[in-house]
């Protein structure tokens, strides 16, 4: 288990291989498919964007409202590929990481060996666990979207894995490599 | 003829809401602690431990097992004998799943106009709701909460009426493969074979609805569905996709007669979370 702080630097990058047990603490900002629409439309025409990417990590997830008392409600991760056309722009400008869940595009993979980045898978279907890492919570911007606003979440020790290291290993083909075995008809 | 009330029909539609996505279907539990005797991998044996863990805490504290708690369909078996007073039918079910998403603290995930301004309607209505009239004078109300991970996953395909069932179990295998790690398997593969185009995916999301462990009453569908059950478990997706011998925690086919010149397949990815939970008034 590699405990991991953000924002994240190079040298922290360099030491995580696909595979690796990660706990990350930090902040880390929530952004899913509107808002990385209106993130990358702002990069392209030059404009600020609501949160310093440089260093930052995305967790792809809406989370569930918070209970009365509670800082967060259900909170695990959404399915990444559909982040993949917006992933590159973004990596480009400086974010270092992300989490989600499943596999990510040949472009965002290569990408992430360019910009020497992070891909950190948890897992879906678990937010109600996933909920209990997150110890802080606000609302940062597009409050229009609702539960696809961009949130700022406080994490600690929040348990994922290292999906695709800055090396382009990727956990997902060495599983079936690993797991599969041919089927019977084939 | 027997008279039930909107306002039943909205209370229902609430609890079932609200229990559906907190409390993890009692048979899919069974299956994820019956999987972690045959998971080999340890990252898979992990993820499965997180999830039974899961799904404890979500039904202590009444929270929901995911964050997507779906948009919602309805399926109602309305009696013959039955009539509904007080109201709007269709108005009533809204109104459920307005108060059980409130109240129940769950995610609203539905926008209208999808094409444009995809604006959150803020409440999670509508649902979609399928009426089958049948006999006697009850009304059985099924809610399905499904979330977008594995619709979005899931697959339908016109074959030709000679493919046979070797085209339906690659078309399965296909399906399941494309999704990989993103239905958050181990899946619960709901299949339906025959009918129309349009009926096809309706008939595929009924076969979520059997209970894990009950096979086709047809012993040759049955035979399929364990074909299809070993080879989805040799692919090594695993748990979470990080590799391991549990995919799918059950294949369920459901068939129904169809054109002599089609063969129409809909394979529904469910997740490790099928949510269902049913009232009859």
């Amino acid at each position: 288990m590699l405990r991991v702080t953000t924002p994240l630097h190079d040298d922290v990058i360099d030491k995580l291989r696909a595979g690796d047990e990660a706990a990350i603490s930090g902040v880390v900002y929530t952004a899913r498919d509107q808002a990385h629409r209106r993130l990358v439309e702002a990069l392209t025409r030059g404009e600020e964007v609501p949160f310093n990417l440089e260093g930052q990590v995305i967790y792809y997830a809406g989370p569930a409202p918070a209970k009365p008392g509670c800082v967060i409600g259900s909170a695990g991760p959404t399915t990444s590929s559909r982040m993949d056309v917006f992933t590159p722009l973004l990596l480009a400008h400086g974010l270092k990481g992300m989490i989600g869940k499943g596999r990510r595009s040949e472009e965002v993979k290569k990408a992430i060996k360019k910009h020497k980045a992070v891909y950190f898978a948890t897992v879906g279907g678990a937010g109600a666990l996933l909920s209990k890492f997150v110890k802080g919570f606000k609302v940062i911007a597009y409050e229009d979207l609702g539960p696809e606003a961009v949130f700022e979440l406080e994490v600690e020790d929040f348990p994922a894995v290292v999906a695709i290291d800055a090396l382009g290993n990727d956990i997902y083909e060495e599983a079936i490599r690993k797991w599969g075995r041919p089927a019977k008809n084939e | 003829m027997r008279e039930i009330s909107t306002r039943e029909v909205t209370q229902a539609v609430k609890r079932l809401c609200i229990g559906a996505n907190s409390s993890l279907r009692g048979d899919i539990l069974n299956a994820l602690q019956e999987a972690l005797r045959v998971e080999e991998s340890p990252a898979g044996r992990k993820v499965l431990e997180w999830l039974v863990e899961n799904a404890r805490i979500a039904k202590e504290e009444g929270v929901p097992i995911c964050q997507d708690c779906g948009m919602v369909t309805v399926l109602l078996q309305l009696g013959q004998g039955v009539r509904i007073v007080g109201g709007d039918l269709r108005e009533a079910i809204d109104q459920g799943v307005r108060e059980g998403y409130r109240e129940g603290y769950l995610r609203k995930s539905v926008v209208e106009d999808p094409c444009f301004s995809r604006r959150n309607t803020g409440d999670n209505t509508p649902a979609i709701i399928y009426t089958e009239v049948v006999p006697g004078d009850g009304l059985k109300i099924i809610v399905v909460p499904k979330g977008a991970g594995s619709d979005n996953s899931s697959a339908l395909k016109m074959l030709n009426p000679t493919d046979g069932i070797l085209e339906v179990k690659a078309f399965v295998l296909e399906t399941v493969k494309k999704a990989g790690a993103d239905s958050c398997p181990p899946l619960v593969i709901g299949v339906g074979v025959g009918g129309s185009f349009d009926s096809v995916g309706l008939l595929s999301k009924k076969a979520l609805l059997r209970p894990l462990g009950m096979a086709n009453p047809d012993a040759r569908i049955a035979q399929l569905e364990k074909e299809i059950f070993g080879e989805v478990n040799g692919l090594g997706i695993g748990p979470a996709g990080f590799g391991g011998r549990v995919t799918t925690l059950s294949v369920s086919i459901e068939t129904s007669p169809t054109h002599m010149a089609s063969l129409p397949v809909a394979v529904n990815l469910g997740c490790h979370a099928l949510r269902s939970a049913e009232a009859v008034l």
